[in-house]
């Protein structure tokens, strides 16, 4: 029996109804990082908590893809069936900004600002027909 | 101890099929120590560096195994700054008179394919398409063009007056001018940037030969003496590549940092500049570092470039070789390329691309992943 699996563990909350990035914080300068660290990014402590992040933030800045990346670029697509994707950092209030492929993939769609929200999506089927999903943010309507 | 530079070589860049990165390094030493009138025996030390095409320390079996330290020097696309800056340092010490500084490197076509692992991030990343230098470089001018008011055009006018320089430049890859509308209506490779506003991995090796500046005179009657160097990393809050996440507070990037360093090591300011070298490794980047390293305010780029002052003629003449974006990015040698350059303006020997007014005093400056500067400050 195929499952849905996520493409690497302690990204997100999974399984979960209602899913959420996973980031650590520095106890000392309370400092936010994604994905979780052993230590802060800002200050070197190893003093950091794993918490749950926003689910809702902004558009901060974006692109879009728009040719096949190389390897490690593995989605199962090939030249012909690759699909431009955006690609952009939402800033997630009071935490950090996150780096994450975009639902949206032109650029009438896009806009600095945006209020957007994290989805958990299908990224590839592995050679067994297990459904490995990864994280996404999809504009908020 | 002053530090100054008595003989500069450069292999041409480009696709060199029939000669191995090493073996154009090793060109490029030649020339740079038949330009001092020096031998490879005289060379007291060396600092090299090359990202794919091997060693550079291996040059000691093409050019003589005389014993010498030589350190090889990785610094991602800041190589050849780094390497610069070690032999300078090295010089400065008191510890050495002369010695040698070398770059090249031989990449594969396409972009570079970074592994996420190398960069302590989960293989996750490279998986799903996040980790790309294109990304990054389109993703940082976004948000620089919303904020500081920059058009399309002006990154379309940045590569064609790179394109422009390159076809009066003999050393350089891109050799043939292209329209501002042809850059625009190129395909788009990661919005706002299309295909000719990017450089390609390309080939090529430059070396320089360093020595006290107090023993100048003895190799070149025109010495040009390293007033400024310095190299920064980035703090926390720099938007760099390479980030799954990134600060909410924004801070200066480690350009900045250099920038400020160098100045202050030289005792000048960037109004006394007369030609500058910036790393274009897309139209987006030459812009932005034209800021960073203090030439303009942030937003002033847009009349500057629009008024044509960053060419050769201009009051600001950045990329007078034609940057990487003529010349294409042969990591290991980019940053000595644009001192190479650099050197050529201000011995007067630029040719057709020469700034008038005999320039006095250069600027260099490299950035590489995942956040590093190197610059340095170069007066005849």
């Amino acid at each position: 029996m195929t499952e849905r699996k996520p493409i690497a563990d302690g990204l997100f909350t999974w399984p979960s109804d209602n899913p959420a990035l996973l980031g650590s914080r520095c106890r000392q300068c309370k400092i936010a990082e994604f994905p979780c660290k052993a230590s802060c990014p800002a200050c070197g402590s190893e003093e950091v908590a794993v918490e749950e992040l926003p689910r809702r933030g902004k558009l901060w800045t974006w692109t879009i893809q728009g040719f096949m990346p190389k390897s490690p670029y593995n989605s199962g697509e090939t030249v012909d069936t690759f699909t431009p994707y955006g690609v952009g950092y939402i800033e997630l209030p009071g935490a950090v900004c996150v780096e994450s492929r975009l639902v949206e993939n032109t650029t009438r769609d896009l806009a600095i600002g945006m209020d957007m929200e994290l989805v958990i999506e299908t990224f590839r089927y592995d050679d067994v027909g297990n459904e490995i999903v990864t994280f996404a943010f999809k504009a908020v309507n | 101890m002053d530090v100054a530079i008595v003989g500069i070589g450069i292999h041409p860049f480009g696709r060199t099929p029939e000669r191995s990165g090493l073996q154009q390094g090793a060109f490029a030493a030649r020339l740079a120590l038949k330009d001092a009138g020096v031998e490879w025996r005289d060379m007291q030390f060396g600092f090299g560096g090359s990202a794919s095409a091997g060693s550079a320390d291996a040059l000691v079996n093409e050019l003589g195994l005389t014993g010498m330290p030589f350190i090889n020097v990785a610094n991602g696309c800041a190589t050849g700054g780094s390497a610069l800056l070690s032999a300078y340092n090295a010089i400065k010490s008191g510890e050495y008179d002369i010695g040698i500084v070398v770059g090249f490197d031989k990449h594969d076509r396409g972009a570079f394919n970074a592994d996420p692992r190398q960069m302590g991030i989960g293989a996750w990343y490279g998986e799903t398409g996040l980790m790309l230098t294109t990304q990054f470089f389109a993703m940082k001018i976004q948000r620089y063009m919303h904020a500081f008011n920059i058009s399309a055009g002006t990154l379309a006018k940045v590569a064609s007056k790179a394109f422009s320089n390159g076809a009066k430049n003999p050393n350089a890859w891109r050799r043939e001018e292209i329209s501002e509308e042809e850059i625009l209506t190129s395909t788009m490779i990661s919005d706002p940037l299309t295909k000719f506003m990017f450089c390609a991995p390309g080939e090529g090796g430059v070396a320089l030969v360093i020595c006290r500046a107090d023993q100048a005179r003895r190799y070149t009657d025109r010495p040009v003496y390293l007033k400024g160097a310095a190299l920064r990393s980035r703090r926390y809050g720099s938007f760099e590549v390479f980030a799954p996440s990134q600060a909410l507070q924004q801070v200066d990037g480690p350009t900045v940092d250099t920038s400020r360093a160098a100045f202050d090591m030289a005792g000048v300011g960037p109004r006394d500049i007369d030609v500058l070298q910036l790393q274009d490794t897309e139209s987006g980047a030459e812009v932005m570092h034209m800021a960073e390293n203090g030439f303009c305010e942030h937003g002033e780029q847009e009349a500057l470039i629009q008024a044509g002052e960053t060419a050769i003629g201009g009051k600001l003449p950045v990329n007078t070789d034609g940057g990487c974006l003529a010349s294409g990015e042969p990591i290991g040698a980019t940053g000595l390329r644009q001192v190479y350059e650099t050197c050529l303006q201000l011995r007067g020997d630029a040719g057709p691309r020469q700034v008038p007014n005999n320039p006095k005093l250069g600027y260099t400056h490299v950035y590489g992943a995942p956040g590093i500067s190197a610059v340095t400050i170069l007066q005849r």
